[in-house]
């Protein structure tokens, strides 16, 4: 178990699931997007979400977030529904999702993270303005927290991000596709900072990803979501060529080298090599 | 010829200008109210994209004026309620940009058309008609200064409360949902609250230029400052400097006051794109400077 140094609810509290899925399914029409899904999140824990486009990862995301109701069984987020549970959730969205419109500077985004929601003229400012520059200190954001976000690079953006999304000093950590368009740099930078925080702070983390190799090591349960079926358990069980044999209904070969995760066949398959070309999704900027 | 059109069309020269200040004290008054309203609802017009949407509707607000004008009633209230109906048309029917800008061009020339129709019909001073397109300085009588006045303290205090939530929802709006911002209600929220600062602006430099006064200010302060507390004061300062200029110049002369308004405000806008700090030929340069990983 993961020392957590700021407990907020209680001792006892941090080894109850902080997400939690019971027989939960979503279907838009007659479409299944996922059923069936049982998944406990801790604590500490890191789970990634693996799967093809389409096979529901975002949707989740937006379930967690209390944005999509489930079509059927159960999500209790913090013991809780998922409605209105927002705030005590750090969001880090996928990316370009910055209105190309605002005249944004980086510390005005982390800002947001802790008061953005509020109605009214803001009062009593010092402390927050200091909490802004601690956490920007503390993902290294601080020589461009005065850039306007338009003229931040992507890996840049990306970092502030992780600072707002820690803003509000979250129990979880939901990531969607993070790592989109980084070079292979910046995306060890961020998986460190996420990874760093729920060390630090036993914050939960889900990781949306395209790509499990760069989250490899620090994964400790994987869903993978495909074709309306699904597998959850640690890489080592999700990842073979019989498991995902079974969940996509063809032949799937998945080849392991030291630190490295080649699935092969996979229609769309998150984890090939890097240089796989998307039709649907452009992924510039990514090198292997 | 009457009186009034004597007053508008015969003294140009800045001879009695003392005596012709006392006359537009009540414009001045309003430019200022206006030009606090339109700089602080411009930020969002920007950050937000809606340019457009004020342009349309502008037109509404002009057609609604069109018709107090015809029927002798209010015309601030008149253009109010044309701007209100417009701007929750665009507010609820296009959430999405592509379905806006759709409606946006539906309802415009269909408020214009109506506005025309309105203006055909009325027998009265020609200045009236022409005010209402390109504006005009001594429109302002006290009931109307009345109405001008408490729908800007509205309008300025609807900001007030909603600014954050507002910001944050425009540049950020995925995050801002999961963070249980109330994003659609907001957007529509500021439609209207632009609808009332929309209806202002046209009292004064006319439903053809309301952009000189809603846009071009707050374009202008966001070519210098990113600073969320600079940018708005800048954009206040930009549009009140447009419109009181506007209203000095125009004074004396018979040309209508909206070509000052919008000289000033466009000149503002050159200076700040060409001394601006956030112009696009530096963004390749600082992209260059900061791609190499450390």
């Amino acid at each position: 178990m993961v020392s957590v140094p700021q407990a907020r609810q209680g001792e006892g509290a941090d080894d109850a699931a902080v997400i939690s899925l019971r027989g939960a399914a979503l279907s838009y029409g007659d479409r299944t997007v996922w059923s069936g899904l049982e998944l406990d999140v801790h604590p500490g824990d890191f789970v990634a979400v693996l799967g093809p486009n389409g096979a529901g990862k975002t949707s989740l995301v937006r379930a967690l977030l209390g944005r999509q109701p489930l079509s059927a069984g159960t999500l209790t987020v913090l013991g809780r529904s998922p409605r209105g549970t927002g705030r005590d959730i750090g969001y880090i969205p996928q990316q370009a999702t910055v209105s190309a419109h605002a005249m944004l500077r980086a510390r005005d985004l982390v800002r947001f993270g802790i008061d953005g929601h509020r109605f009214g003229p803001r009062l009593r400012t010092a402390a927050a303005r200091r909490q802004v520059n601690e956490i920007l200190e503390s993902v290294g954001a601080s020589p461009y927290a005065d850039v306007p976000l338009g003229l931040l690079s992507g890996g840049e953006r990306q970092r502030v991000r992780i600072a707002q999304a820690l803003a509000g000093d979250p129990q979880i950590l939901i990531c969607d596709e993070p790592l989109l368009s980084l070079d292979l740099h910046h995306q060890r930078a961020v998986t460190q900072l996420v990874d760093a925080r729920r060390r630090s702070h036993g914050t939960a983390v889900v990781f949306v990803t395209h790509e499990i190799n760069p989250v490899l090591g620090l994964v400790d349960r994987l869903l993978y979501l495909a074709d309306g079926g699904h597998r959850v358990g640690a890489p080592e069980q999700v990842l073979t060529s019989e498991s995902l044999s079974t969940l996509y209904g063809t032949q799937i070969d998945v080849v392991r080298t030291p630190g490295r995760i080649l699935v092969v066949g996979a229609p769309d398959g998150p984890a090939t090599p890097a240089h796989h070309t998307h039709a649907t999704r452009a992924t510039d900027g990514v090198c292997p | 010829m009457t009186i009034a059109d004597g007053i508008w069309h015969q003294i140009f020269s800045f001879d009695h200008y003392g005596e012709l200040l006392t006359l537009v004290r009540n414009s001045l008054v309003a430019g200022a109210a206006l030009g606090l309203v339109g700089g602080l609802a411009g930020v969002f017009v920007i950050m937000r994209d809606l340019p457009f949407a004020v342009h349309g509707i502008s037109e509404l607000s002009f057609a609604g004026a069109s018709a107090a004008l015809l029927l002798g009633t209010n015309i601030v209230a008149g253009s109010i309620i044309g701007s209100l109906l417009a701007a929750g048309v665009i507010g609820i029917l296009g959430t999405r940009a592509r379905d806006r800008n759709s409606v946006i061009g539906i309802i415009m020339p269909f408020g214009l058309g109506l506005g025309v129709l309105f203006l055909a019909l009325y027998k009265g001073r020609a200045a009236n008609k022409f005010g209402l397109l390109t504006g005009q300085i001594v429109a302002v009588d006290t009931p109307q200064m009345a109405w001008l006045l408490s729908t800007s303290v509205v309008v300025v205090i609807a900001l007030a409360v909603i600014w954050r939530p507002l910001a944050f929802a425009s540049a950020d709006p995925d995050v801002a949902e999961a963070r249980g911002v109330p994003v659609r209600a907001l957007s529509i929220a500021f439609m209207l609250v632009l609808g009332l600062a929309v209806a202002l602006s046209v009292q004064i430099v006319g439903a053809l230029l309301v952009l000189s006064l809603v846009t071009t200010p707050a374009a202008a302060a966001a070519r210098v400052t990113a600073s969320p507390v600079l940018l708005p004061v800048l954009s206040v300062l930009f549009a009140i400097a447009s419109i009181e200029g506007g209203i000095l110049l125009a004074l004396g002369s018979s040309i209508p006051i909206s070509p000052y308004v919008t000289t000033i405000s466009f000149s503002i806008y050159v200076v700040c794109r060409l001394t601006g700090r956030y112009g696009t030929r530096r963004r390749g340069a600082r992209r260059r400077s900061v791609a190499q990983p450390a």
